[in-house]
């Protein structure tokens, strides 16, 4: 009888965690997918070395074959290295807009969450506020009062990258806000941050130490399917051909420039709407399975 | 069964922070965008610097931006919202003349989404874990991870291009008369309304499933089957109405979600609503135009929070009585 709670107590957070992820097959899969896409953009571009934006009259609109896997476009580019190189922006986007949410939702639902009175209230009337905008038009709106101004700044790309980065992460903070704060009000109260206050823990003591770490399982989750939602936010707004410009071709905008030739050439709108979709169900899945491996109460 | 007016009026009162704080937003992104929205007018060098300086004075370009919030606040309100530089009309006739067909589709959509999200939300939950929970739950995260233009362009290629039953392209201009007319509007409207449907109802039915889970293991729930009460009976009267409380909420947060997904079906469909009016606006520099756009979709957004919130206080007594 002893030998097997011995066993127990020498399991790791993470190997529990990674044993209660593995129970969700589903998420198992997804996390296999998206690794592989990532490792494609990733990897890809050095072993596909076809140049994106080689113009080829010759080879308009072919289908797949070996020599273009994924077909070419309407100026006979290829499509596989573009999908590649664009896979790497779309993902970019998804984990530097996600990073943004989840820093800019956990201060202030932290601050919120351990100031009582007029800054809780205020704050939380901010967060239901931003929820409460329409975000899609005020991405539009943003992107076009501002797109010109900071291409000038620092160049069209970067500039793009960075605004687009910066809007969707700005308008996906109140949900990690809130649920951070949900998670402060009532870990505040618990025994163990009692007994390091009662010890003269200083106030960012208990929360960088005892607090942020027992309120980061819903955030991580949150985190997740935020990658997610702001995959396709870029790929909305570059389908709406006000995202990235032509020469940068994430896969919304591969979308985009195929739209108009769905009669002709399905394979060029349906290669990169499947990756997006691909891409965002492995995370959505994950999410749901960290989402049960990370509660520590659920029995699995 | 009705709502203590003083509820209606609270909330009421709530919303309209709530439209003041989004008019500061929109305003303080308009005051700090480079240029001003009369820069057309006012850098072109075809008109003279008196000429513009006037137009400055005129338009109040110069005041304490307080007073310049307020004007444009009031104007925006009183439905003034100035002249499309790129249509040639006054705004406000502009954004009526297509305000109904966006809240046509979008209403048609929510509609058929609920009428898919209930049913199955609700079978799945009385048989958790069951085949049918399973498919149903794939088909949800199916459902929400493909995004609407993509579920678009699939239609598109499948009902207009491959078989050849559905236009893809909305037409307002349709000569045909009677029945016929009605048909057509139908047969037009079913594409960008499924687009949108199917995108709600996959995330609703999850809710709906685990809200009506949350409350099928209820005491009360059981009491009622041991009174010997029908399953039928039990679902719909005391099931459904209190699982329908959480859904209410999520609903209304879902909201700007939904206006976004609208605004992808226009386009791509080429619907001609308020959606693909921005669109079109901002590819034509069309300031005013985006504003009021913009504008009338932050006051949906209220409106419709304003009227979950009463739909709320009608299906939890506990509330409007608080």
């Amino acid at each position: 009888m002893v030998a097997p709670v011995r066993r127990a107590a020498t399991v790791s957070l993470t190997q529990d965690i990674w044993r209660r992820f593995k129970r969700h097959r589903l998420a198992l899969f997804g996390a296999v997918i998206l690794l592989v896409i990532i490792a494609g953009v990733a990897i890809g571009p050095w072993l596909w070395t076809v140049p994106i934006n080689e113009i080829d009259f010759n080879a308009r609109l072919k289908p797949p074959s070996w020599q273009h896997p994924f077909g070419t476009d309407d100026l006979g580019q290829d499509l596989f290295s573009r999908m590649l190189y664009g896979g790497r922006i779309s993902i970019a986007v998804g984990l530097a807009a996600m990073t943004i949410a989840i820093v800019v939702g956990t201060i202030i639902g932290a601050i919120a969450g351990m100031s009582r009175g007029l800054v809780d209230t205020f704050l939380m009337w901010l967060t239901d506020l931003f929820l409460s905008l329409p975000q899609l038009p005020l991405l539009l709106l943003i992107i076009y009062l501002f797109r010109d101004s900071l291409k000038k700044i620092v160049g069209a790309e970067t500039g793009v990258f960075i605004m687009i980065v910066v809007v969707i992460g700005g308008f996906r903070w109140m949900p990690v806000a809130r649920l951070v704060r949900a998670q402060f009000l009532s870990l505040r109260e618990k025994e163990f941050v009692e007994a390091a206050r009662a010890l003269g823990a200083s106030r960012l003591r208990q929360v960088a130490r005892h607090i942020l770490p027992n309120a980061l399982g819903p955030v991580i989750v949150a985190g997740t399917i935020d990658v997610a939602a702001a995959i396709i936010a870029e790929s909305t707004l570059s389908f709406l051909g006000l995202g990235f410009p032509p020469d940068i071709p994430t896969w919304g905008r591969v979308l985009f420039d195929a739209k108009d030739y769905l009669d002709t050439s399905p394979y060029w709108a349906l290669f990169p709407g499947t990756l997006i979709f691909l891409t965002v169900l492995s995370i959505n899945y994950i999410g749901d399975g960290l989402r049960d491996a990370l509660d520590p109460r659920r029995v699995l | 069964m009705t709502l203590p007016g003083t509820y209606v009026l609270r909330r009421l009162l709530i919303a309209l922070p709530s439209l003041l704080g989004i008019s500061i937003v929109l305003f303080t992104v308009l005051a700090l965008a480079p240029g001003d929205p009369f820069g057309d007018i006012v850098s072109n060098p075809n008109i003279p610097a008196d000429v513009a300086a006037n137009l400055r004075l005129k338009f109040g370009m110069d005041d304490p931006v307080a007073v310049r919030y307020l004007r444009w606040l009031t104007a925006m309100l009183q439905g003034d919202w100035g002249f499309s530089f790129a249509s040639r009309i006054d705004v406000d006739t502009l954004i009526m003349q297509r305000l109904w067909t966006t809240l046509l589709v979008i209403g048609s959509s929510q509609v058929l989404a609920l009428l898919i999200a209930l049913p199955v939300g609700i079978y799945a939950a009385t048989r958790p874990y069951s085949l049918f929970d399973q498919v149903a739950n794939t088909l949800t995260f199916i459902g929400f991870s493909l995004p609407t233009f993509f579920t678009g362009l699939l239609l598109i290629l499948v009902f207009s291009i491959q078989l050849d039953w559905l236009p893809f392209v909305y037409r307002s201009d349709i000569s045909a008369t009677g029945w016929r007319f009605f048909w057509e509007h139908f047969r037009q409207t079913i594409m960008p309304v499924s687009v949108l449907a199917l995108f709600q109802a996959a995330s609703w039915t999850r809710y709906v499933r685990s809200a009506a889970l949350d409350v099928i293991r209820l005491d009360y729930v059981t009491t009622a089957r041991s009174k010997g009460l029908k399953e039928r009976v039990v679902i719909m009267k005391h099931v459904v109405r209190n699982a329908l409380i959480p859904v209410v909420t999520l609903v209304a947060l879902q909201l700007p979600a939904i206006f976004g997904g609208a605004i992808v079906t226009e386009q791509i469909f080429r619907v001609p609503g308020i959606g693909s009016l921005l669109i079109s606006a901002i590819l034509a520099n069309d300031t005013p135009v985006i504003m009021a756009v913009t504008f009338v979709f932050s006051c949906l957004v209220i409106s419709f929070n304003l009227l979950a919130d009463i739909l709320y206080g009608w299906l939890d007594p506990r509330i409007s009585l608080r």
